[in-house]
């Protein structure tokens, strides 16, 4: 026994991120397992066969139907335990995290987080990792086992190999603290208007316009150059901008031709989002703001003065 | 409410952070403050006990001796006290030795809630308050854009990347909130004038219990084994609006044949 692979799921499939995990661990170790927690979770089994599960461990219980992640640090530990798995890995979330730091309390294991690749053996496993706002890249270890691996969405695309997918059920036995936090209302957004994902060109802003009123600029612009507008977490959690159009870690993930950010700082968690993006240009009137270490043409400046000239200049050119 | 919010001194960001080739470790020698991600954590206490009838509001950090003055700030902003875990055999405390460590000082204090901010700027791992709340055997929280204690219970809105959670927990409890929760006040003169004063207790490792070869690298479980650049996106053009950014913009995307 020497790999687990966390698989996260939603509604009724396993998370893209957290089956490129699988398929990548598996490719590394053919002694990889998964394991799925949730309630009425067992049909997913055969879906992490497919990617390479040499064994799939089903916690199914009514108790584990919200996606919260103190039962599942349970669970995991005692399979751990019971298995005396050398690695465990998991596709980064925000419910993935939350386990993986209880779980390094709990076992006193090492967590690498951000990890982009993963190398080396089973045993000898060496983690990739990007830090300091994306300005090093640090090679990782770990001193003990088990390690613990967070990845970071998008780096490894699910990849088919089959696996025998021995289905194993766990035994469920929890702590008295894990299950204190109750779901009282779960996520489910539903995709409404155009999806930002398709658009060409985005033009996004950040906390930095001051008030929700001024995503109007950003709209003429958009509207200008012919794209959508997109947001980042601040400004959606403030609820200036719908949650559909945010980019990001916790949003969505995009890659227009031109990507123009607007009083954005840059945040790693913003980044991960639309860092793929052909040409980015950025307006901050911060001159040290992260975002200008991956701009092709940063602008140090008032986004209120340069949104509407530009704008503007667009419109004129156009005709 | 007693409130102990977990805080750090990080290196200022800009251009000057880097990893320093000897150590491997993130190079503090240059300015540093406090987290930004942390105000947003003690405002939120302070908030709570403005409204819910006082209270106490704790600073806990895990840092070397001069990580206090950036602690100041927070004391400035109305936290009562601090309390620092500061001794070298704690030095590059990865996070099974930084829970550990915090997890017996805020053990020591009993608070009803205990906050964290949303990452630290240096090592953005959004990881700890899992870890502490595991050794406090306590709920977690995580995430939190909007928040309510009332009736011994707290309620919280999360982003997850499926939307929004509503979950709900008995205190004692842990929490990690948002930088979008609140926006953080600004130190008063008098505030700056007296954080001085308050207390602010240095702590080592034997003061709170935790054995020497459980903290610092002997207590921790990752390291780190090589530094590279990354590779680098191509040079990025800069200019500085003197009125005329807009023009240059439109030039450059025509250029490209963006527009
Ligand atoms: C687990 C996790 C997941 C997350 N997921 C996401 C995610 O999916 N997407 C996301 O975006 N964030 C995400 N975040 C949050 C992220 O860390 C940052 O907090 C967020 O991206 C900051 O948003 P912002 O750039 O709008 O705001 P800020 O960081 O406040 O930046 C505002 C910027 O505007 C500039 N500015 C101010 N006024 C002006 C002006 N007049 N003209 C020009 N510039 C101006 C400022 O200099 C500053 O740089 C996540 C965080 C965590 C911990
Ligand atoms: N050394 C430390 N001492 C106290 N609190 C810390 C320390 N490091 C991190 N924190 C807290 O934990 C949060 C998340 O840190 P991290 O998991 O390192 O990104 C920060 O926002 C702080 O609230």
């Amino acid at each position: 026994m020497s790999t687990l692979v966390f698989l996260e799921h939603h509604g009724s499939g396993i998370q893209k991120a957290a089956l490129g995990v699988l398929s990548k661990a598996a490719s590394l170790d053919s002694d990889t397992s998964a394991v799925i927690i949730g309630s009425g979770v067992s049909g997913l089994a055969q879906e992490a066969a497919k990617y390479g599960a040499a064994r799939v461990f089903i916690a199914d219980d009514a108790s584990l139907a919200a996606p919260l992640p103190q039962a599942r640090v349970d669970i995991i530990a005692s399979l751990v335990g019971a298995h005396g798995f050398q690695n465990v890995l998991f596709g980064a979330s925000v419910l993935a995290s939350d386990i993986a730091g209880g779980l390094s309390a709990r076992l006193d294991a090492g967590l690498n987080w951000d990890l982009t690749d993963l190398e080396g053996s089973a045993s000898a496993l060496v983690g990739k990792r990007s830090a300091l706002g994306d300005t090093v890249l640090v090679d990782v270890g770990w001193t003990s086992e088990p390690r613990l691996g967070l990845i970071r969405s998008g780096s490894f695309e699910p990849a088919e190999r089959a696996g025998a997918g021995a289905v194993e059920n766990v035994a469920i036995a929890l702590e008295d603290f894990s299950s204190k936090a109750q779901m009282v209302e779960q996520a489910n957004e539903a995709q409404t208007g155009p999806s930002i994902e398709e658009a060409d060109i985005l033009v996004a802003g950040g906390r930095g316009l001051g008030a929700p009123e001024a995503f109007s600029e950003l709209e003429g612009l958009a509207a200008a150059l012919g794209g959508a507008v997109a947001s980042t977490r601040a400004v959606v959690d403030s609820g200036w901008y719908p949650y559909q159009t945010q980019v990001g870690q916790t949003g969505k993930t995009v890659s227009p031709k031109l990507y123009i950010a607007c009083g954005i700082s840059g945040a790693i968690q913003h980044k991960v989002g639309m860092q793929s993006s052909q040409v980015i240009v950025s307006i901050n009137k911060d001159p040290h703001a992260a975002i200008f270490d991956f701009s092709d043409l940063a602008v140090v400046g008032d986004l209120h003065d340069i949104v509407p000239k530009l704008t503007a200049l667009v419109q004129e050119r156009k005709g | 409410m007693k409130i102990a919010v977990c805080v750090k001194e990080v290196p200022d960001a800009g251009p000057l952070r880097k990893i320093d080739p000897d150590t491997k470790r993130i190079d503090r020698s240059g300015d540093r403050s406090l987290n930004t991600y942390d105000l947003n954590a003690i405002e939120e206490a302070l908030r709570l006990n403005e409204a819910g009838g006082g209270g106490e509001v704790v600073l806990v950090s895990l840092g070397p001796d001069r990580a206090l003055e950036s602690l100041r700030k927070g004391l400035a902003m109305g936290a009562d006290r601090a309390v620092l875990i500061s001794d070298d055999a704690a030095v590059g405390s990865d996070l099974v030795a930084t829970s550990l460590a915090l997890a017996e000082a805020i053990k020591r204090e009993s608070p009803d809630l205990v906050l964290f901010g949303q990452a630290a700027g240096d090592s953005d791992g959004a990881v700890l308050w899992a870890a502490v709340a595991d050794r406090l055997r306590l709920p977690v929280i995580s995430q939190i854009s909007e928040l309510e204690v009332a009736g011994g219970n707290v309620t919280a809105k999360r982003q997850t990347e499926f939307g929004y959670d509503r979950i709900q927990a008995p205190l004692p409890v842990v929490l990690a909130v948002s930088d979008s929760l609140n926006e953080p006040r600004y130190p008063s003169l008098k505030g700056i004038m007296g954080a001085k004063k308050k207390p602010q207790d240095v702590v080592s490792l034997a003061d709170i219990g935790v054995p020497a070869d459980r903290a610092g690298t002997a207590g921790s479980r990752t390291t780190v084994t090589a530094l590279n650049p990354p590779p680098s996106r191509g040079d990025t053009q800069k200019i500085e609006d003197d009125g005329s950014a807009a023009q240059k913009v439109l030039d450059y995307l025509v250029e490209r044949k963006l527009v």
